[in-house]
């Protein structure tokens, strides 16, 4: 198994490899983008609320703890082969994460803040949008690097079920064809190098959103 | 697919069912004790060792073992050996060790120096103070690395049919190569109640084993940071 890293085929397969990681990026990017709208309505209807949010977080929870490729084949006889149920499978996964944060950020915001929004005459939509989401802002951020993280690790499952992305480089190319190590190490270098990104992108993103949490210059 | 469709994929001999979930727990099991062992061992010598930049590189590494996918470790480690179960447990075990670590490491450092000068002040030895002062305090966090890897170690586990280790992922594999969803819904299900399954016992050992004044009220738990994110507290966890 000595075999070293064959650039030549990677050469070959830049195409590929190129097609493979924007399919990556956009199974994250859908589960990502369907579990934020799925988590933010449902921590914000929790808020505050002991026994909804025990029941919305312990459901959550559940789905967190089912392996990744046990829960896209209990999708798969309803959804087919392809991308939905992995997309779908990841949604379920960062849902857990993106909710507590979200959560405990809405908790945080101080009553004091609420009640001086109010006293200047905000709408509860005002108070909402103008208030309680920017000092949320920042756990509801950490959730999305935490699940963006795992989301691209877990979507290197999608391959088995026909979803695309790295995986393929990893299970069709490298596991499938004899154990072929440059696909596999292509395909781990990529998905870690793609997860390091996003989080400091995202650091980057939570920086620009919350101006006021810097420290002035002394 | 039906429920005697499963049912029977299930009991079917070629497939062994009940074989492969044996295997799986066996897998799930050995990995995850040697993981807790080694996580905590090594969480320990970092947290008390007074080389700062030795206990630095091990919590840096920790922390980027666990960027790395958990499918891409498995096929790395059996890439550059060979299918099997043997390179399957080494690949569990090691993608096991890194939130045990961190969450042992954040542990014992984030016990109160106050009450470990107490202990040593009524005459405790210094295995007395690691023993009976800094890892029960240090439990709950430790437990909550321990879930974290057992998630992960089970639901790689199914990942390792697809090396040649054996386990339920062979049957959601047999059925995914076939197109048979009886077969798919006898591993998938088995897999999905076997990992629910293992979180529900942590999670009732973990609050058994946590000493009783630091068992959290229900209002402190909606305050807490989200346990089940796969990031282990690295900052002082009593905050």
């Amino acid at each position: 198994m000595a075999e070293g890293i064959r650039w030549d085929w990677l050469g070959r397969h830049a195409d590929d490899i190129t097609r493979l990681t924007v399919e990556h990026l956009a199974l994250t990017g859908a589960a990502m983008g369907i579990a934020l709208a799925v988590a933010l309505p449902v921590a914000f209807a929790v808020r505050g609320r002991r026994i909804p949010f025990a029941v919305a977080g312990g459901v959550a929870d559940v789905l967190y703890t089912i392996p990744s490729l046990a829960l896209f084949a209990l999708l798969l006889p309803y959804l087919g082969i392809g991308r939905a149920p992995a997309v779908i499978g990841l949604a379920a996964y960062a849902l857990t994460m993106l909710l507590r944060n979200a959560v405990v950020g809405l908790q945080g915001v101080p009553a004091a803040v609420k009640d001086a929004a109010r006293g200047v005459g905000m709408t509860p939509r005002q108070l909402l949008w103008r208030v309680e989401l920017p000092l949320a802002l920042p756990a509801v951020i950490t959730g999305v690097r935490l699940a963006t993280v795992s989301t691209v690790g877990i979507a290197t499952i999608a391959a088995f079920v026909g979803g695309g992305g790295l995986g393929e480089l990893i299970w069709n190319d490298g596991i499938q064809r004899d154990l072929f190590l440059t696909p596999i190490v292509a395909g781990t270098v990529l998905t870690t190098l793609l997860a390091v990104v996003l989080d400091a992108a995202l650091l980057g993103v939570e920086r620009l959103l919350t101006p006021w949490t810097r420290r002035g210059r002394a | 697919m039906s429920i005697d469709g499963i049912r029977a994929a299930f009991n079917d001999p070629n497939l062994d069912g009940p074989g492969q979930l044996w295997t799986h727990v066996q897998l799930s099991l050995i990995a995850l004790g040697a993981a807790s062992v080694v996580g905590v061992a090594a969480g320990v010598v970092a947290a008390r060792s007074r080389r700062r930049f030795a206990a630095f590189t091990v919590v840096m590494v920790s922390n980027l073992g666990r960027t790395v996918p958990t499918f891409a470790l498995m096929a790395l480690v059996v890439a550059l050996t060979t299918y099997g179960r043997g390179p399957a447990l080494w690949a569990l075990t090691a993608l096991g060790v890194p939130p045990v670590l961190l969450n042992t490491y954040a542990g014992v450092r984030g016990v109160d120096p106050g009450v470990v000068d107490a202990a040593r002040g009524m005459g405790f030895t210094p295995a007395g103070v690691l023993t009976r002062v800094e890892l029960p305090l240090s439990l709950p966090l430790i437990f909550a690395g321990i879930r974290i890897s057992a998630v992960q170690i089970v639901a790689t586990a199914v990942l390792a049919a697809a090396v040649g280790a054996g386990g339920l992922g062979v049957l959601i594999l047999s059925g995914l190569a076939n197109g048979d969803d009886d077969i798919l819904l006898a591993g998938a299900i088995p897999t999905a109640v076997l990992a629910i399954s293992f979180g529900a016992v942590l999670t009732i050992a973990q609050f058994i084993l946590t000493p009783r004044g630091l068992r959290p009220r229900f209002a402190a738990h909606l305050r807490a940071p989200s346990t089940p994110s796969p990031s282990p507290t690295e900052e002082d966890p009593s905050s």
